[in-house]
């Protein structure tokens, strides 16, 4: 009995932690539900104090990044080597500058005295400070993932380059890719509850 | 195939051998699922010995109405332990990651589960995890007092050792997750040739259904307990009243994981009494499909009705009669699985031997644990139990009566295979009436105890309750001197006793037709399936 | 264990084109947030999010041109998701 190799099982696999991805998230996005359906005033007025600005670009960022990452798998599907580490290295980028972005708007925020535990949020109504708690955890725990996300695809790249991941062994790539698509696709959620709730 | 005549049988030959690396090393760093089941084994049947341990502590305390044995925080952090080992520990990752990695790659005719590294990975993350947990008991303030549910807002508030006790529950979720991503991802992809969906055997379908679960549910105990540990360190307050926060939010949260959990510890186990009972009646198991299908179905349906947990809380009245009903509906494809348990033994020849004792005992507790859980269910009789020793009682028929029997049922019924040597029968006879005698009288007790309103978790207690607290802590004893002789008896055989043989008990499944102990690729070819897991007029072949 | 089907590759023009949808949807959902003031545009931008990650899933993600089974698979979780937290209203929406 030789080893096979199973590109179709890795891929499954990879689904499959993406679901458990989704359930993480699924936690927090039920949190938020049941506590805009109890406080939607203050939701809004809380949700008038966020940069949509910062919002709206990162969302178009990490959009982009999502479509190099799919262009580096089509790429790789037809041997093009030097596409393929393009594609990544302008998905990595959409993610340094998306983790930048973030880096600048907490920073005003938190100047601002809106995060967990302030005082501003202390003397504000009760909604508010439980919009700001759920903002920080699920951007947060997104961040989190964008910097593995990011990472993932460092080293992909790099095997890409060496040649271990090539066009007639991609799945390593394809399975990435699909993880990034994740970080994208829960963002995309997150963009209209936390910044366009006004 | 002849390794019966061979001399030395034992732990010699098979995939106790041929490897590269020698040592602990050949273990802690094998990728062999068989060695990576014995390392699950091993780790999670001895935190299992611990948790037993904290439980008759428990119990000793619990012999005399103002026992002054320990003092009222050690006694809520045994409490605390004794469920946090019992299910993080054991339960949970204990027959899947045991009897699943051992047995469930060569039941559908695999070399070895789907990503064989993830599955070392996982081990490693149950044991670091377990080392945060035992860690949290001997460091900070003091092990934790919240009991296994950590629940808000004491277990936001209290000093002890909570943030560290939670970060170890979430490694093991982590690993819980793995294993079952893993086994999905095996079972979908590694069937042998002819080993169609149908020709699955119960135990691997159990399995399956487990993962799903373990899959889908875990990661919402995940964010549930990174949550804790964002309101103890950084104050969120999503879970504190003052500040906009709803506690029985955290309720749900926390059981929308751990009901669909108690699924986690009973299906492997309901899987494992379905291989044993058609092997030991000598007849091909009745309502293959249906149970097959309610393995599923009780997935599915377990999904469905972590509300019932939380009928006192303060929840809508609405939530409590829509949980309330949906708990009825898990009754019907766990009693499917009864019925047709019950009607495989009809007419059978049926042999008493120690696997089929565990297996039948399993059948009746766990439906004595089954039918007490839908008095919990309704939500009139569970105001008037609720937070008793009924529910200790209706818990630990199911998961122990029910999970922990199927485990010792699995220990007796497959160790042999992968040790080449079996146990003696007598002994495991009486070891087997021992614990199944003392287990009644414990949590029988403790059930009766329920009813008349002794509540749990209590340190002292009113004397009118004291008689039938020492009959449950003669119990107790009673079944801890089983499981010793239970103990003894199995290793002594395991290391000692007589060859098993390939096939000790005729079963008909795949893990039967290869030698004993396996080889480290289980199969020397690939096999061709041409039957049925219980097809038993064709014993032996693949 | 077999290559079953041979990979779909999708073009270079189609994952623009599908590119672009997604930043006019993301431009259309700031747009709508700005004209409707109230609570009842959260299901709006919801359903544009919905649209949005359909698109994602389809084709960044390849899903249109999967097999059955993954498709089976995702579709049952999110509706598992769904459950989770549709039935916990139950208790929010009656307390």
């Amino acid at each position: 009995m030789s080893r096979h190799r199973d590109d179709t099982g890795a891929k499954l696999g990879m689904w499959l932690f993406l679901f458990t991805e989704l359930f993480l998230f699924g936690g927090l996005f039920l949190l938020y539900a049941v506590y805009l359906s109890r406080y939607p005033r203050e939701f809004a007025a809380a949700g008038r104090e966020m940069h949509v600005v910062f919002g709206t670009a990162n969302t178009a960022i990490l959009i982009t990044s999502s479509m190099l990452a799919a262009t580096a798998v089509s790429a790789i599907q037809r041997d093009e080597r030097r596409r393929v580490l393009w594609s990544l290295g302008g998905t990595v980028l959409c993610a340094a500058i998306f983790l930048f972005n973030k880096y600048l708007e907490w920073s005003a925020e938190i100047s601002h005295g809106f995060y967990p535990n302030s005082p501003r949020l202390a003397a504000g109504p009760p909604g508010e400070s439980v919009f700001f708690s759920l903002y920080y955890l699920t951007v947060g725990l997104h961040g989190l993932h964008v910097l593995i996300g990011g990472t993932l695809l460092i080293w992909v790249a790099v095997r890409v380059r060496r040649g271990v991941v090539h066009s007639g062994d991609y799945v390593l790539l394809e399975n990435g890719a699909l993880y990034w698509h994740l970080v994208d696709l829960i963002w995309i959620f997150i963009f209209p509850l936390y910044y366009l709730i006004l | 195939m002849s390794s019966a005549e061979q001399a030395q049988p034992c732990t010699e030959g098979g995939f106790w051998r041929d490897t590269g690396r020698t040592g602990i090393t050949s273990w802690i760093f094998s990728t062999d699922h068989k060695r990576i089941g014995l390392l699950y084994f091993y780790s999670t049947f001895g935190f299992f010995l611990v948790g037993v341990m904290l439980g008759l502590l428990i119990r000793l305390d619990l012999m005399t109405p103002a026992s002054t044995l320990m003092g009222p925080q050690t006694y809520n952090a045994l409490f605390t332990v004794h469920g946090v080992v019992m299910i993080f520990l054991f339960i949970i990752p204990g027959m899947p990651g045991a009897f699943g990695n051992l047995v469930m790659p060569i039941q559908i005719g695999a070399r070895d589960v789907a990503f064989p590294r993830l599955n070392l990975f996982s081990w490693w993350l149950y044991i670091i995890g377990a080392g945060i947990i035992l860690t949290s008991l001997f460091t900070g303030n003091g092990p934790p007092d919240t009991g296994w549910t950590f629940y808000v807002p004491f277990s936001a508030r209290t000093s002890t050792n909570v943030s560290l006790a939670v970060l170890g529950v979430f490694t093991i979720g982590f690993s819980s997750i793995l294993t079952g991503l893993n086994f999905i991802t095996t079972i979908h992809r590694l069937r042998a040739e002819g080993m169609t969906w149908g020709r699955l055997p119960l135990f691997t379908w159990s399995l399956y259904a487990t993962a799903w679960i373990q899959l889908l549910a875990t990661p919402v105990l995940g964010i549930t307990l990174a949550l804790i540990l964002a309101e103890r360190l950084l104050g969120t307050g999503l879970f504190d009243p003052t500040r906009g926060g709803d506690p029985i939010m955290y309720q749900h949260l926390f059981w929308i994981y751990s009901h669909p959990a108690v699924y986690i510890m009973i299906l492997p186990g309901m899987g494992v009494v379905s291989d044993i009972i058609p092997v030991f009646a000598r007849k091909p198991i009745f309502g293959y499909k249906m149970i097959a299908f309610s393995s599923l179905a009780i997935a599915a349906a377990g999904s469905l009705v972590w509300g019932h947990h939380m009928f006192t809380s303060g929840m809508s009245d609405t939530a409590i009669l829509v949980f309330s009903f949906l708990t009825f509906i898990v009754a019907i494809p766990s009693a499917i699985k009864v019925f047709n348990w019950v009607s495989t033994l009809y007419k059978g020849s049926i042999s008493l031997e120690a696997p089929m004792l565990f297996a039948l005992s399993f059948i009746l507790l766990f439906s004595i644990g089954g039918l007490t859980g839908l008095i919990l269910g309704a939500a009139a009789t569970d105001i008037h139990v609720h937070d008793t020793d009924f529910v200790v009682g209706h818990f630990h028929y199911v998961m122990f009566g029910g999970a922990g029997f199927a485990f010792i049922a699995a220990m007796h019924y497959w160790l042999p295979k992968f040790y080449g040597r079996r146990y003696a029968e007598k002994p495991a006879i009486v070891g087997w009436a021992l614990m199944f005698v003392g287990f009644n009288v414990l949590y029988f007790s403790m059930m009766v105890l329920g009813l008349k309103g002794m509540p749990r978790r209590y340190y002292h207690y009113l004397p009118e309750f004291a008689p039938l607290n020492l009959v449950a802590t003669i119990g107790s004893w009673i079944l801890a001197l089983g499981l010793i002789i239970m103990l003894v008896n199995l290793f002594r055989g395991l290391f000692r006793g007589e060859p098993a043989g390939d096939n000790p008990w005729g079963g008909a499944t795949l893990e039967w037709s290869i030698p004993t102990p396996p080889a480290t690729e289980n199969f020397e070819q690939e096999p061709v399936v041409t039957h049925g897991p219980y097809d038993f007029t064709r014993t032996g072949e693949p | 264990m077999t290559h079953e089907q041979t990979p779909h590759i999708l073009s270079y023009g189609k994952l623009t084109l599908v590119w672009l949808t997604l930043l006019a949807l993301t431009a259309l959902t700031v747009w709508v947030a700005h004209h409707n003031v109230g609570i009842g545009h959260v299901w709006g931008s919801l359903a544009i999010a919905c649209l949005k990650s359909g698109l994602v899933i389809a084709f960044f993600m390849h899903m249109k041109y999967e097999g059955r089974l993954l498709r089976w698979l995702l579709f049952t979780a999110l509706a598992i998701l769904a459950i989770f937290i549709g039935f916990t209203f139950f208790d929010v929406l009656y307390r």
